[in-house]
């Protein structure tokens, strides 16, 4: 009798699977058909870092204090700067972020106090080899006007 | 005519499970030794994906390992983030502002739920059925859009700082969770018809890969593992921290010692975590999320710190040994997963292989977590 009764009630669970087996087939898709459709990054989205324009000068804002260099845990920036006469600080002449190794974890973009660089939404990266993730960001902010 | 057997013990042969297998969710090796369809010895071989996550620790400062603390258990990473901040909140004496604590609590609990929507896909997808997973995909999905919309990462997270949270949470965020709830709420009484009533997973499950109590203790296993047979230890619960004390849950605990134990468990703790979410978006204060005085570089004073979380997979514990510079002494992990393998080779003797392989599932190995 037990037996009978297994078979009835393990009978009933697959035809209840396959009930909402059913159900689901008709439910509209939730998948975005990704190279036809892409999505809008959410404003909070970490993408590698990009310095930001200086709206006054059109230049960069950064001031080469080097407080991103050394917050990185993987030692991923590269930024360099020179005296410039009648210029006031530093003048930046490069900045390059090795991608390859980057964590983006943010600790660059949080401990950089004229809010220089910020995080970019770029999120379909793809390349043919380890240079490409080598990222000069000064010539990436010019490219941009 | 038969061959002769000249010795019992030539009878057996090694079959290697992994490091490439799908079932293993990693780069896991294990040596089994197989009298046909049953396991005689088993051995799991590690290391295979070993990244010096504690040396790593050694030669960088306090809050530049807080990247590596997202990628050890790389499904529930924020339990391990909110490990290792509040070991070392602890060694420098940072209190953490009441709105940022809330915060911690909702997000690692939304992440836990995540984990446990992916355990429940991956341990079905292993027993050979394949749509839940697909609808357990769908649900998480929601958790990763909601958890990235405020820590800027979907998997891989890197929220918490020492002395709070990075960011605050938005009203986009607190509606969002709301309406997944709600959702995830509807879903429950779905995923138990489709799956856990199901006739094949309860033949697969119930009465399958005993662990006892006892070798839960030898081994120090924790977590689900150790909830499925019976004990109730919980580190929210019973070593509280953080603002746990403040939430009305409960513990699920199942005493059948079986891989339906295990499975019971972690479909319950779901709910749970979904109880404790609302409590939380409930009472969650104004203020900052930040703590004023925060210093910007740590440098605890000399000293032995240990702070334990429970994450996804059982007990996570953090060590840290400080001789007053701005990097750790010593790092080191208790990570839940290696001590709840550690009882898979004495679990799954005379056991045949498919049903070692839904015991393995009920373990919930993750296995960049176990080498770290």
């Amino acid at each position: 009798m037990a037996y009978f009764n297994e078979l009835y009630s393990g009978t009933k669970s697959l035809f209840i699977g396959m009930g909402i087996t059913i159900k689901e087939f008709f439910k509209p898709v939730v998948t975005l058909q990704y190279p036809h459709e892409s999505l809008t990054m959410t404003a909070r989205f970490r993408g590698h870092i990009e310095l930001v324009r200086d709206l006054e000068s059109g230049g960069n804002k950064c001031i080469v204090c080097g407080m991103c260099q050394k917050a990185c845990p993987s030692g991923c920036i590269t930024g360099n700067g020179e005296k410039r006469e009648g210029v006031k600080g530093k003048v930046l002449t490069e900045y390059t972020l090795d991608f390859t190794k980057c964590s983006l974890c943010g600790m660059c973009v949080e401990s950089c106090k004229p809010a220089a660089i910020q995080f970019s939404k770029d999120y379909n990266l793809a390349g043919p080899s380890r240079e490409a993730y080598i990222y000069d960001l000064l010539k990436r902010l010019e490219e941009q006007k | 005519m038969s061959a002769d057997v000249i010795d019992k013990s030539l009878e057996t042969f090694v079959l290697n499970l992994g490091p490439q297998h799908p079932a293993t969710h990693g780069v896991l090796r294990v040596k089994l030794t197989m009298d046909g369809e049953y396991i005689v010895h088993a051995e799991p071989v590690l290391g295979y994906i070993h990244r010096m996550h504690e040396k790593m620790g050694e030669n960088r400062t306090w809050a530049q390992f807080m990247p590596n603390t997202g990628r050890l258990d790389y499904l529930a990473a924020l339990s391990y983030n909110h490990g290792y901040a509040m070991a070392a909140e602890r060694a420098e004496g940072i209190e953490v502002p009441e709105r940022a604590e809330y915060i911690r609590c909702i997000t690692v609990e939304l992440n836990r739920i995540a984990s446990h929507l992916l355990w429940f896909g991956a341990f079905v997808l292993d027993l050979g059925g394949f749509t839940p997973l697909l609808y357990a995909f769908d649900d998480r999905e929601q958790i990763l859009d909601l958890l990235e919309s405020v820590t800027g990462a979907r998997l891989t997270f890197c929220y918490f700082r020492f002395g709070g949270v990075y960011n605050d949470i938005d009203d986009n965020f607190i509606t969002g969770t709301r309406e997944f709830i709600k959702r995830l709420r509807s879903r429950m009484p779905m995923y138990h018809d489709l799956v856990t009533n199901n006739i094949i997973l309860i033949k697969r499950l119930k009465g399958i890969g005993p662990i006892s109590q006892e070798m839960c203790r030898r081994y120090g296993a924790t977590g689900p593992v150790l909830r499925g047979s019976g004990v109730n230890f919980d580190v929210r619960k019973h070593e509280p921290y953080s603002v746990y004390p403040e939430f009305d849950f409960d513990i699920p605990v199942y005493t059948d010692c079986d891989s339906m134990a295990r499975y019971m468990v972690r479909m319950d703790e779901m709910e749970q975590s979904m109880r404790i979410i609302e409590q939380g978006l409930d009472k969650l204060p104004e203020g900052p999320v930040m703590a004023a005085k925060a210093p910007k570089i740590l440098k605890p004073a000399k000293g032995d710190y240990y702070c334990a979380v429970e994450a996804a997979r059982g007990s996570f514990g953090i060590r840290l040994v400080s001789d007053g510079t701005n990097t750790p002494y010593r790092l080191k992990l208790r990570s839940p997963t290696f001590s709840n393998l550690s009882l898979f080779a004495e679990a799954c003797q005379g056991m045949l292989l498919p049903d070692a392989l839904a015991l393995m599932g009920t373990l919930d190995l993750v296995i960049p977590e176990i080498d770290r």
